[in-house]
């Protein structure tokens, strides 16, 4: 259980700022390696964004959606067996546009044969594609962009770049325009395998991640909002909450990058040179989602576990950024995505930009998210029909909402475009001690990601303390 | 430790990281990463554990100086010569 914050020592070897699933992750390799680890949430439950809610009954998945299966191996390898044991195929991957509707597993396999069958391609140059985009990693050509990458193997095909990119731009926020290797790395993660989830929800995994934290020693503080890093000579001294100073040579915060720069530590800690590179941070879009469940003695069809569903007549990421966009992608949950609780749901998921909420007053932000919902149930209506008589709870949620819950900047649920990664690479180069960890550049996005950057900050601050233990 | 420790070391480090990884026929000459289906984050946890055990700091642009056994033995038997 969560410790109240009067109880908290007043020194640790490292705090974390945040429990997102990077904030948990490096906060469980660091208490692993040895180390006195203090972890502080603002909210009152650990997760950031990999969160869920409860409404007459129903349980609902903020972003549990769809991960790649390399995900089985990092929880084996940075969790427990138990979390590895829980994660199963999705296997009914559902694209519904004017363009095509089709059903896939969403894998290297399955998607060739489409490619060929489907999309008269040449399987030469699906499999070149593949070799391209497998062997693509982080220190390659960074100029070149997805709508380069597209143009190149399959020039003019509107339908197989729309094939190809709505789902990523649903994963992670990223747009034709961005790097090519932030798509490849991302998509032939997926590609691998296919989708994979968690099987008993959201829930169940920060349950079980949090025991597991507990049996390392790591101090949980929940309902603890960090309102400052603290520095000194150039170093960090710890972290201050409510007045309170809790002191660490290692402070790692899981708030967004531009939070950690701006609020938390504030500028006049950095150099010039390093500011303007914070400063040309772009922070990825947020989103809207609706959340419907389906009432208890009422059962739904098979139609598919995530649904990339739109009516737009080509893929356009400006398109899908509207507020009155015609796409989304349904996440819709069996009795299967939690044994023993015989409920339905479906989360939709829009992109949004969080300008076009945030200066709506409140009676015209509440009739807004009552069009977003009847614009929802209009589009399920298609795969569900008489669904509004299916349903015993709809809610929505705005980028406004992802903003309160998370504190990041502009609600975004996507961390930071590109940039953002070096920056928060080389944060502690600014100030001794001081990591950051979180969703940015956009390969550092999504569970698998966020996880795995939290193992790589984990290695930067275990060296971090190793190194001053020795003077 | 000499050359043939260190290889056994890694070998024993790895097998940690994947219970499944099959060392018959591993030629030391040879990228691990090819022969063992390892990636960054696999790399990663050996660099961990390299610290946790010995106190050994290795930085980032040193990695590839750990891609095949021998090469980890050369790099690392400067280091470990006191162990």
């Amino acid at each position: 259980m969560p410790t109240h914050f009067k109880y908290c020592k007043d020194r640790y070897d490292a705090v974390v700022i945040g429990s997102g699933l990077g904030g948990l992750t490096t906060a469980n390799r660091l208490a692993r390696c040895g180390h006195r680890v203090l972890l502080l949430e603002h909210h009152h439950r650990l997760g950031g964004l990999a969160t869920w809610f409860k409404r007459k009954g129903h349980i609902f998945d903020v972003s549990l959606h769809g991960f790649p299966y390399g995900m089985v191996k990092t929880c084996k390898k940075y969790w427990n067996r138990e979390i590895m044991n829980s994660i199963v195929q999705l296997r009914d991957i559902v694209f519904d546009n004017p363009q095509f509707s089709l059903k896939t597993t969403f894998d290297k396999q399955d998607f060739a044969a489409l490619l060929t069958n489907r999309f008269g391609i040449d399987p030469k140059r699906i499999e070149a594609f593949f070799r391209r985009v497998d062997t693509m990693n982080f220190y390659d050509d960074r100029t070149m962009t997805t709508r380069e990458l597209f143009e190149e193997f399959f020039p003019g095909r509107s339908d197989v770049h729309r094939l190809l990119m709505e789902p990523i731009t649903y994963a992670n926020g990223s747009t034709l325009e961005d790097p090519a290797i932030t798509y490849g790395i991302v998509f032939s993660n997926f590609m691998n395998r296919g989708v994979f989830t968690f099987q008993g929800g959201t829930d169940q995994l920060i349950a079980l991640m949090t025991r597991e934290l507990e049996k390392n020693g790591v101090t949980i503080c929940t309902g603890a909002r960090v309102d400052r890093i603290e520095t000194k000579n150039g170093r960090t001294t710890g972290v201050n909450v409510n007045g309170r100073t809790i002191g660490a040579p290692a402070v790692v915060s899981n708030s967004g990058i531009t939070n950690t720069i701006y609020n938390l530590v504030g500028t006049d800690c950095f150099t010039d040179e390093f500011l303007e590179q914070a400063d040309r941070i772009r922070v990825n879009n947020s989103s809207c989602q609706v959340y419907l469940g389906i009432r208890p003695d009422t059962s739904i069809e098979m139609i598919g576990d995530l649904i990339f569903s739109s009516r737009s007549p080509v893929f356009d990421s400006a398109e899908l950024l509207d507020v009155n966009t015609r796409s989304k992608t349904f996440s819709v949950y069996y009795p299967k995505t939690r044994p023993g609780h015989d409920r339905y749901t479906i989360v939709a998921s829009m992109n949004s930009r969080y300008e076009d909420w945030s200066k709506l007053d409140e009676e015209h932000y509440r009739l807004a998210k009552v069009a977003l919902i009847d614009r929802t149930l209009d589009d399920l209506e298609r795969y569900v029909p008489e669904i509004r008589a299916k349903i015993d709870w709809q809610e929505a949620a705005t980028p406004r909402t992802f903003n309160r819950y998370t504190l990041h900047t502009r609600g975004t649920s996507f961390g930071t475009k590109f940039e953002g990664l070096d920056v928060s690479r080389s944060i502690f180069k600014q100030i001794g001690g001081l990591f950051h960890v979180g969703s940015v550049g956009i390969i550092m996005s999504g569970w698998l990601g966020a996880i795995n950057y939290g193992v790589i900050v984990a290695n930067d601050v275990d060296s971090y303390l190793r190194s001053i233990e020795k003077v | 430790m000499t050359r043939a420790d260190i290889t056994d070391l890694i070998v024993e480090i790895i097998a940690d990281i994947d219970d499944e990884a099959d060392f018959d026929n591993l030629d030391p000459e040879k990228p691990l990463r090819d022969q063992l289906d390892l990636d960054s984050m696999d790399f990663l946890d050996i660099v961990m554990e390299l610290r946790k055990r010995y106190k050994i700091q290795i930085p980032e642009e040193d990695y590839p100086q750990l891609a095949t056994l021998n090469s980890c033995a050369t790099y690392l038997e400067p280091m470990l010569k006191d162990v």
